[in-house]
């Protein structure tokens, strides 16, 4: 093993901030992404499904 | 079998729901096996300490916004030259994952320049080429988004898309045309690469990892402008994801 302990694993030899930084912001921007696109996902099926159901009423009428 | 099939939007939206998983599996494991190499197996750089290891991150993201432009320009181009609509939605769902690459690339270049050369940001030719990628992205969104018409905004995008080829050999060739503050590739085609192996290997899976989780958003991203694309037609109205 390369670290004797969780805190000098932590530190990262005194670059903790720019090691951190650099990785941190790539698992916030990955994470938004595929969230930002399951919000998209469920907004447009949201939609069609509410415009598909209006359809059917218009054609079947009120029963 | 048709291969031709696929390029119509009602047979390749099922194909790309039964592989997104498939993509996300491959990105996860081969995302932990990276991060354990780069973090528990790699040693220190002699140079660099424990700093170089912002390489792990910065590398992959470096390449695939290179690459994601190579393939969205290809997708763009197949539209423009066959006018199949799926080539552009293709070229459309990647270019918000190539602005996301190209700019981890600037920020951890920047949070590594930091430490190793003073400096956040310099103009040098390999950084600013990289720059000049993010706004080529962030254009060609901008230029779909301001036309209304789909058909023509896909036209527009794919000439933007194509003339911006030119950048990308640019970056590559940036550290050897132009003396630049930024280091040449440590990886490359013709020589072994000047690494320890445990660092390449870190290295290489960390960037199959970034570019499984490309396929697998872009393949998200498409299934989602088709739908917001064809929705009026009738195989869309036909889902049963969307009956209720």
């Amino acid at each position: 093993m390369i670290w004797d302990s969780v805190g000098n694993f932590f530190a990262m030899g005194g670059y903790a901030l720019y090691v951190w930084s650099s990785f941190g912001m790539c698992a916030l921007v990955l994470i938004a992404e595929l969230v930002g696109i399951s919000m998209r996902h469920q907004a447009i099926v949201k939609r069609l499904q509410y415009e598909i159901r209006a359809e059917k009423f218009d054609q079947e009428g009120m029963k | 079998m048709n291969w031709f099939s696929f390029s119509s939007p009602a047979t390749f939206y099922p194909l790309a729901g039964k592989l997104i998983p498939l993509f996300w599996v491959l990105a996860t494991l081969l995302g932990v096996a990276g991060l354990w190499i780069s973090f528990f197996v790699a040693p220190a750089d002699a140079v660099q300490g424990q700093g170089y290891r912002i390489i792990f991150v910065h590398v992959p993201a470096s390449w695939m916004s290179m690459f994601i432009y190579m393939v969205m320009a290809a997708w763009a181009a197949i539209g423009l030259i066959f006018n199949t609509r799926l080539s552009a939605m293709m070229a459309q769902a990647l270019a918000p994952t190539g602005a996301l690459m190209a700019f981890l690339s600037l920020w951890t270049g920047a949070f590594w320049g930091k430490p190793m050369w003073g400096a956040w940001w310099v103009w040098d030719a390999r950084l600013t080429s990289e720059l000049i990628l993010m706004f080529l992205f962030l254009g060609f969104m901008a230029l779909q988004a301001s036309i209304d018409d789909a058909r023509r905004a896909d036209k527009a995008g794919a000439i933007l898309a194509l003339v911006g080829v030119v950048n990308v050999p640019i970056i590559y060739f940036s550290v050897k045309w132009w003396n630049t503050l930024h280091q040449g590739s440590s990886v490359s085609m013709t020589k072994a690469p000047a690494m320890a192996h445990t660092m390449l290997w870190g290295m290489l899976l960390m960037a199959l990892c970034f570019w499984m989780y490309s396929i697998a958003i872009a393949l998200m991203r498409v299934r989602v402008i088709i739908l917001e694309r064809e929705s009026h037609s009738d195989w869309v109205k036909n889902l049963k994801a969307l009956q209720s």
